[in-house]
């Protein structure tokens, strides 16, 4: 190479700068070579592909390539990996869906969109809630109950609480809350549990004050607040109740039904959801 | 010796050298296809054993092993089959070994003996032989091939072209679908091709393998050495003063001249300038010029050549032979074990290789993640205790069903809840769940608590005790 290139045989074009020659040597021929392709490939490019743009179109390329076409098709791939899952989930039962770890993993990874869709806006996006105006779904505290038909009954029909308002003079409403709040941590006094038991209380919450959940009636024995665990909130509750129309301050709290809205499957899938929060209860 | 060489055989033997040699000896410069005279003797032998080498390359990929293929980088599947061991992308660190091993071991080589791996094993080296080796079987010798490369195209030349291009092109699909069944279970690959139902990537590699065979043996051959290897540039730096290359004599060789029959000539060297040693070159470098050539690949042909005329004219063999500088020079080798460059190329080799073995034996059976729950961090329960969520990631990479036992330590009266007493993982698969643990707030003394998963194994075959530790948070 060395010798071929010589400067001193090489013609120059004649421009010369502080001794420096402008040699004619051609490029090297890869170069020139794969210079020429890339010319050649600009045309067999726009043949292929969308490339000219004109008056309110652009040409099309031979093979129809789009861009949403790609996407679509990716989406397509996507669902065809997706769908012998879909399809079996459509055929298992919540229960079955939650004894089969492989499904259950799949089913609640595919079923965060209809979660986010449906319930995030109250429960919030992993079921944490929002203290005092939305239950949280982690717990294992539930009015309606937690086994997978009571989730799939609230989701289907929706729930909505009931707790009368109670016209009491001061003092009893005192001693109510005083030990509701003493009942969360097992320390109620037997003036309390008096209390309890005239004001009528336990047609509803029970004897033993663990609440109904046919009836939705919150258990007053455990560490959960329906709405808020602070005296003020808890005494608001027992004057005014949870849901009484025309009643000014009564706490509200109402589940909608989603039985028209979702389908049997998408009820399902949720339930199966919910339940595996970490709070659901076998039958 | 002087009588010797009055000798009338070897007189018309030295006739024969040059005009051998006389008609095609060239010297590269890029311009000019190569065509090396065939050699015979020590170093070409040793060539012709290094083809084994890639004869196993070619024939791996059908062995089987446990009822799979020995040798499979499964890419779908991110695996890679290692006989009965099965490597994840979680063990890739020893990869990185692998690379320092290679390169140390390239280094390391290069310190002792030049560019033998460009000589003797390298795929180009191997290749070309192979493609030249077939041309001189088709068109005969590098005479016969020069004439025909000028000849106009006529019925023989086309002929004579077409069957060589038809070789090289089985050589070449055979080179390129090898590739492919190493990544592909090699058998069906066959089927798939012949049946024109193979995959997308498998077309596309075994037309990328096949036309670089095809160019890079058949057309570029030496080119791809000068130009297109790094090798080539880097090896000055690789070698010093005690590296052993193949090496002129020139102390012994100059001045050099022709040797007159039955007349020898005291002014002239050993090196009778009969340009064997050119001839037979792969890459068309004249080794008198200087011992370390960028375009020199050390396989010693030129030695075979050289010292079979050495013998004919009867003088010592050797004029040309694997030599270092300081051995030129007169000074002893030191000894190849006191080289502080083969000690420190050696020792990382040695290190790298225990890494490997090691890494390779000690495969984790398991690949585990755990993810504390971020939103929420924590959640209240029912009995006034706080619950934290965690979720599994562990990936079993063994071939068969995994039992095991998860428990949790790090807060007193610490409970878990969400999994039984024993987890079993799905042979080679990874299937989250989700475990939560549950402490009461009086216990947890501080915001965030560092706690630990235990997982053990349970009686199976492989031993499983792995510790975690993650963290618990309260309000």
């Amino acid at each position: 190479m060395a010798e071929k290139n010589s400067q001193n045989q090489v013609p120059d074009t004649g421009h010369e700068w502080d001794g420096i020659r402008e040699l004619t040597n051609p490029p090297p021929r890869w170069w020139t070579i794969a210079f020429y392709l890339s010319a050649i490939w600009v045309v067999v490019y726009f043949i292929i592909y969308p490339s000219i743009p004109l008056a309110t179109d652009h040409t099309k390329g031979v093979i129809g390539w789009t861009a949403i076409g790609e996407y679509k098709e990716a989406v397509a791939k996507n669902d065809a990996i997706r769908q012998p899952y879909l399809d079996k989930l459509e055929t298992m039962s919540a229960q079955e869906i939650i004894n089969d770890p492989e499904m259950l993993n799949f089913a609640n990874s595919s079923t965060k969109a209809l979660f986010g869709d449906n319930c995030a806006a109250c429960h919030g996006s992993n079921g944490q809630g929002i203290a005092g105006m939305f239950p949280v779904l982690l717990d294992d505290d539930w009015l309606f109950g937690g086994t997978v038909s009571d989730i799939a009954t609230s989701i289907a029909s929706g729930r909505k609480g009931n707790m009368p308002a109670h016209d009491l003079d001061d003092a009893q409403i005192n001693l109510l809350t005083d030990f509701v709040i003493a009942a969360s941590t097992g320390q109620a006094t037997q003036e309390g549990w008096d209390a309890y038991q005239a004001a009528g209380c336990f047609a509803c919450h029970g004897a033993d004050a663990k609440g109904n959940k046919w009836m939705g009636s919150a258990n007053l024995t455990d560490a959960i607040w329906r709405f808020g665990s602070d005296r003020e909130s808890v005494m608001r509750t027992i004057k005014y109740g949870v849901n009484q129309d025309g009643v000014d301050g009564t706490q509200n709290g109402v589940m909608p039904a989603f039985g028209d809205k979702l389908s049997e499957n998408d009820i399902k899938l949720l339930t199966v959801k919910v339940w595996s929060l970490g709070g659901g209860q076998s039958e | 010796m002087s009588e010797e060489k009055n000798n009338p055989e070897n007189s018309h033997n030295i006739e024969k050298i040059y005009n051998e040699s006389a008609e095609h000896f060239d010297v590269n410069l890029g311009g000019k296809k190569i065509h090396p005279k065939k050699v015979s003797g020590r170093f070409r032998n040793y060539k012709n054993f290094t083809w084994l080498f890639w004869i196993g390359y070619i024939l791996l990929p059908y062995l089987r092993w446990d009822g799979q293929q020995a040798i499979l980088f499964d890419v779908p599947h991110r695996q890679f089959h290692l006989f009965s061991i099965t490597v994840y992308p979680q063990d890739i660190w020893m990869l990185s070994f692998l690379l320092i091993l290679l390169a140390m071991m390239l280094f390391g080589i290069t310190a002792i003996a030049g560019r033998v791996f460009c000589g003797y094993f390298c795929f180009q080296t191997v290749w070309t032989d192979w493609f030249v080796q077939i041309e001189r079987w088709i068109e005969g010798n590098p005479t016969q091939r020069k004439k025909l490369d000028a000849a106009p195209w006529g019925a023989v030349k086309i002929r004579k072209r077409l069957f060589k291009y038809f070789i090289w092109a089985l050589i070449s699909l055979i080179t390129g679908i090898t590739f492919v069944a190493y990544f592909t279970d090699a058998y069906q690959l066959w089927i798939d091709i012949f049946t024109l139902e193979a995959h997308l990537y498998v077309w596309v590699t075994l037309l990328t393998f096949f036309i670089g065979t095809f160019l890079f043996a058949g057309f570029m051959r030496e080119q791809v050495c000068l130009w297109l290897c790094p090798y080539a540039r880097i090896q000055s730096v690789m070698i010093d003063k005690d590296s052993i290359l193949p090496t002129y004599d020139a102390r012994r060789g100059e001045p050099r001249g022709k040797a007159k029959k039955g007349v020898i000539d005291a002014k002239y060297g050993d090196c009778i300038d009969c340009k064997v040693c050119v001839a037979v070159c792969p890459t068309g470098v004249d080794i008198r010029n200087s011992a370390l050539q960028e375009g020199c690949i050390m396989c010693g042909v030129c030695i075979d050549a050289c010292d079979d005329v050495m013998e004919k004219v009867d003088k010592p063999r050797g004029l040309i032979r694997y030599n270092s500088e300081k051995e030129i020079e007169g000074i002893d080798l030191p000894a190849v074990y006191k080289r502080p460059r083969v000690i420190v190329y050696a020792a990382i080799s040695l290190f790298s290789i225990t890494a490997i073995v090691v890494g390779l034996l000690n495969i984790p059976p398991l690949a585990t993640t755990i993810i504390h729950e971020r939103q929420p961090l924590y959640a209240m329960m029912s009995n006034g205790s706080i619950r934290n969520s965690y979720t599994f990631k562990i990936l079993n990479k063994t071939p068969e069903a995994v039992d095991i036992k998860i428990s949790a330590e790090g807060i007193d009266g610490i409970v878990m809840k969400g999994v039984g007493e024993t987890v079993t993982l799905k042979p080679n698969r990874l299937i989250p769940f989700n475990v939560q643990l549950e402490a009461m707030p009086d216990k947890v003394k501080d915001k965030k608590v560092p706690i630990y998963f235990t997982i053990t194994g349970i009686d199976g075959d492989v031993k499983i005790s792995e510790r975690y530790e993650n963290f618990f948070a309260r309000p």
